[in-house]
C-alpha cells in the first residue's frame, strides 16, 4: 500500500478543451496533494490532447501524463479502461480523482474493479484524515436525503467528484511542470465496441451549466406549451430553461435540460423553480444556486425548504404577472 | 436472446423527504414506516428494456435480486411485467454488502444461470446512488459494458445502444454478450397486466444460498466489503423561506420583483 504516492486527476477533454471539471479536480487535487505532502499529476487521454499540457500545469498539475492515440478519439470503456489501468500501474498514485460525468461514471467503477481497489462516486467533499492519512470521501446518498463518509484501505483510492463543488485554482501561466508521454499500447482487434455516431442535442442560447439565471419547470407546468412561458422569462433575464425529470420524461423539454442528481448540476445566482415539488433528487442539482425562488400551489411543497423566497399560488397566474413586472423593471 | 436483469429492492426513493431518517448509532437508514419498498426505478426500466427486446425478437428474461427480507410482492414485479424467471439470492450472509461484494455475488449467480446474451442493470440503485455494480459484474465476467443506455436494438450477435453523453447521446455497437445499464431516458416501464399479476402469483422464485452459487463467503455481504461507511448523516437545511403574499398575482409579482432587485438578484 505504501508504494503508492501522489494524487492524480483524470483531465477530461471536451471538444478539444480542458473541461471545467478537470480544472475543479486540479484545484481540489492540489489541496489533497499538499495535505499529503505529495505531488499532483494529471492524465490527459484522447486524440490530439498534447497541446493542453501547459494549461493543465498552469491550472495546478506538477506532472502531466499524455496518452495520445487516434483510437482514443471517442471515449470508450473498452479502450480507456486499459489505458488508465496502464497509467495507474506505471505511476502508482495513491489517490485518483475523476469527474462525475458520463465518462467518469463509466470509467471509475470499471477501472477500480480492474485494479482490485474501490471507488466512491459523486463526492462533494474530500479530505485527508490527519491520523490515518487516508482519503475521507463524502457522498450524497439516498437521492440527497443523507450523506455518507466513506473510506477504504486499498490503493489507489479512486473517487469521482461532483461538478461545481470544488473551486479551480487561479491559472498561473508561469507554473512549471513536467510532461510525460505514455504509449496507449492498444490492440484494435480486442476492442468489442464501436462508436457509430455522436449526436448533440444542444439547446440554443445559454448553456444550463453556465447560466447565471435559470427558470426551471416541473410536472406542475403540465405541458410543452407552458414551457414557452418559462422560456420567455428566461430570455428576458438572459438565462436558460431547466426542468425536473418528469418534465423531460414527458417530452416537454429535451433530456439535456434535466436538473438533478441524474441530470445537470447547476449553480446559477438565481434559480426560479416553477411547479417543482423539490424532491431530494432534484435539489441535488440546484441546491447550490445562490438564491432559489419557488412558485408552487402547495404551501407544504418541499421546495420551500430550499427556497429563499416563495409564492404560494398557481403559476399560470403568478408567472405572467412576474414576467410583466420584470420586463417593466428591466426596461427602465 | 437470453437476458438477465439485476433488480434491487430499495426503500421507496420517492417517499416524502420528511419521512427519511437515519440511525446515526448504526450508520443505517430507518425504513419509513408504512412505506413499502420498491424495485429501484432504473431497474424497472432495465426490465422494460429487456421486455422490449423480447417483444421484438423473442427470448427469455430472468430477473435476479440479491438481498434480505425480500418482499415477494415487490421482487415479483418483474414477473408480473412479463419476465419469465425470478432468481433470488436471499441469505443473511449477503446482507450489508457494498458494490464489490454485491457485484461478486451477482456475477457468481449469473455464471450459474449460464446462458446469457445481455445482462441488464439499472444505471444506479436509488438508495446509495453509486452506479458501480453493473460495471463490476461485467469486469468479473470479462465482457464489455455499456452504461447509461436509453435505447437498445439487437441483431447479428450485436447490440446497437444509444448511450447518454453530456450534451446528447452516442450510438455504440457492441458484440454480445455484453452488460448494459439503463437510464430513465429509455422511457417509462410498462404496468403489470392482470394476467401478468396472476401468473406472477403462481410462479415461485428460485432461491439460492451462497453455497448454491459457489460463492466464497469471505467475498460476500459484510465480509466482502472493501469500503467502510464511517458516518451517515442528514445535512441540515436551514429553512428561511420568506413567503410573499398579496392581494392578487400582480401585487405578489411586484413585491417579489422588488425583493429581488433589493437583493441585487435581478
Ligand atoms: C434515483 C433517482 C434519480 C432521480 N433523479 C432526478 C433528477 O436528476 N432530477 C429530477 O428532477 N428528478 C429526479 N428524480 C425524480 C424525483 O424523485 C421526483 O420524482 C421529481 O423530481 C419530481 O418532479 P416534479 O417536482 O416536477 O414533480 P412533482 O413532484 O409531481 O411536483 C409537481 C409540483 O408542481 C406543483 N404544481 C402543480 N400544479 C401547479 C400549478 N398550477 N401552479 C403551481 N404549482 C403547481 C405541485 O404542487 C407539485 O409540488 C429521480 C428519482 C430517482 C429515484
Ligand atoms: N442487491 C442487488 N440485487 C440485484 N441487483 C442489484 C443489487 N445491487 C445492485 N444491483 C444492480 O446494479 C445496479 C447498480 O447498482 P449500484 O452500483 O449499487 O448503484 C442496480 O441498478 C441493479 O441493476
Amino acid at each position: 500500500m505504501s508504494d503508492y504516492k501522489g494524487v492524480m486527476i483524470y483531465g477530461e477533454v471536451t471538444e478539444g478543451k480542458l473541461s471545467s471539471i478537470a480544472k475543479e479536480l486540479l484545484g481540489c487535487g492540489r489541496k489533497i496533494a499538499s495535505d499529503l505532502g505529495q505531488q499532483l499529476s494529471a492524465v490527459l487521454v484522447g486524440s490530439g490532447v498534447g497541446g493542453l499540457a501547459q494549461e493543465t500545469i498552469a491550472s495546478g498539475a506538477d506532472k502531466v501524463y499524455i496518452v495520445d492515440n487516434p483510437l482514443l478519439k471517442d471515449y470508450q470503456t473498452e479502450t480507456y479502461v486499459p489505458v488508465m489501468e496502464k497509467v495507474v500501474k506505471q505511476v502508482m498514485p495513491q489517490v485518483v480523482l475523476l469527474g462525475q460525468t458520463t465518462i467518469g461514471r463509466d470509467l471509475a467503477p470499471r477501472l477500480s474493479f480492474r485494479l482490485g481497489t474501490a471507488a466512491t462516486m459523486d463526492c462533494v467533499a474530500l479530505a485527508i484524515d490527519p491520523a490515518s492519512k487516508r482519503l475521507l470521501q463524502t457522498k450524497p446518498v439516498f437521492g440527497g436525503n443523507a450523506q455518507a463518509i466513506f473510506t477504504y484501505d486499498s490503493d489507489p483510492q479512486i473517487a469521482t467528484v461532483r461538478a461545481k463543488v470544488m473551486s479551480p485554482m487561479e491559472p498561473d501561466a508561469s507554473r512549471k511542470g513536467e510532461v510525460i508521454t505514455i504509449d496507449a499500447s492498444l490492440d484494435p482487434s480486442t476492442i468489442k465496441t464501436k462508436v457509430l455516431q455522436q449526436v448533440k442535442e444542444e439547446v440554443t442560447g445559454i448553456k444550463l451549466e453556465d447560466a447565471a439565471v435559470i427558470v426551471s419547470g416541473g410536472r406542475g407546468i403540465g405541458g410543452a406549451e407552458g414551457f414557452k412561458q418559462l422560456a420567455e422569462l428566461a430570455e428576458v433575464l438572459k438565462g436558460a430553461v431547466g426542468a425536473s425529470r418528469p418534465a423531460c420524461d414527458s417530452g416537454w423539454m429535451p433530456e439535456t435540460a434535466q436538473v438533478g442528481l441524474t441530470g445537470k448540476i447547476v449553480t446559477p445566482n438565481f434559480y426560479l423553480a416553477v411547479g417543482i415539488s423539490g424532491s431530494s433528487q432534484h435539489l441535488a442539482g440546484c441546491s447550490n444556486a445562490k438564491t432559489i425562488v419557488a412558485i408552487n400551489k402547495d404551501p407544504e411543497a418541499n421546495i420551500f425548504k430550499a427556497a429563499r423566497y416563495g409564492i404560494v399560488g398557481d403559476w399560470k397566474q403568478v408567472l405572467p404577472a412576474f414576467t410583466k413586472k420584470v420586463k417593466e423593471l428591466l426596461a427602465k | 436472446m437470453n437476458m438477465i436483469v439485476c433488480c434491487k429492492q430499495v426503500i421507496d426513493p420517492e417517499a416524502p423527504p420528511a419521512s427519511f431518517k437515519v440511525d446515526s448509532s448504526t450508520n443505517k437508514v430507518v425504513p419509513p414506516p408504512g412505506v413499502p419498498p420498491v424495485i429501484s426505478p432504473f431497474d424497472e426500466q432495465a426490465i422494460e428494456a429487456a421486455l422490449r427486446i423480447k417483444d421484438a425478437k423473442g427470448g427469455k428474461v430472468t430477473a435476479l435480486s440479491l438481498g434480505t427480507k425480500l418482499l415477494r410482492d415487490v421482487v415479483k414485479k418483474p414477473l408480473s411485467m412479463g419476465a419469465d424467471e425470478l432468481v433470488l439470492l436471499e441469505d443473511d450472509a449477503f446482507a450489508d454488502g457494498d458494490s464489490w461484494s454485491t457485484a461478486y455475488a451477482l456475477a457468481m449467480a449469473i455464471k450459474k444461470i449460464g446462458d446469457y446474451d445481455i445482462i441488464f442493470c439499472g444505471r444506479q440503485a436509488a438508495d446509495w446512488d453509486t452506479g458501480q455494480v453493473g460495471s463490476g459484474i461485467a469486469e468479473i465476467l470479462g465482457i464489455p459494458s455499456l452504461t447509461l443506455a436509453k435505447k437498445i436494438e439487437v441483431g447479428d450477435g450485436k447490440a446497437r445502444v444509444e448511450r447518454l453523453t453530456a450534451d446528447g447521446y452516442e450510438v455504440v455497437e457492441v458484440n454480445l454478450p455484453a452488460l448494459i445499464t439503463v437510464t430513465n431516458e429509455l422511457g417509462e416501464a410498462r404496468y403489470p397486466t392482470i394476467k401478468g399479476i396472476m401468473a406472477a402469483k403462481r410462479k415461485e422464485p428460485v432461491v439460492w444460498k451462497p453455497a448454491d452459487i459457489g460463492a466464497d463467503t469471505a467475498k460476500i455481504g459484510t465480509a466482502g466489503r472493501r469500503t467502510k461507511v464511517i458516518k451517515l448523516f442528514q445535512p441540515v437545511i436551514e429553512s428561511k423561506c420568506e413567503i410573499i403574499g398579496g392581494d392578487n398575482p400582480e401585487d405578489v409579482a411586484a413585491k417579489l420583483v422588488l425583493k429581488l432587485r433589493e437583493a441585487k438578484i435581478i
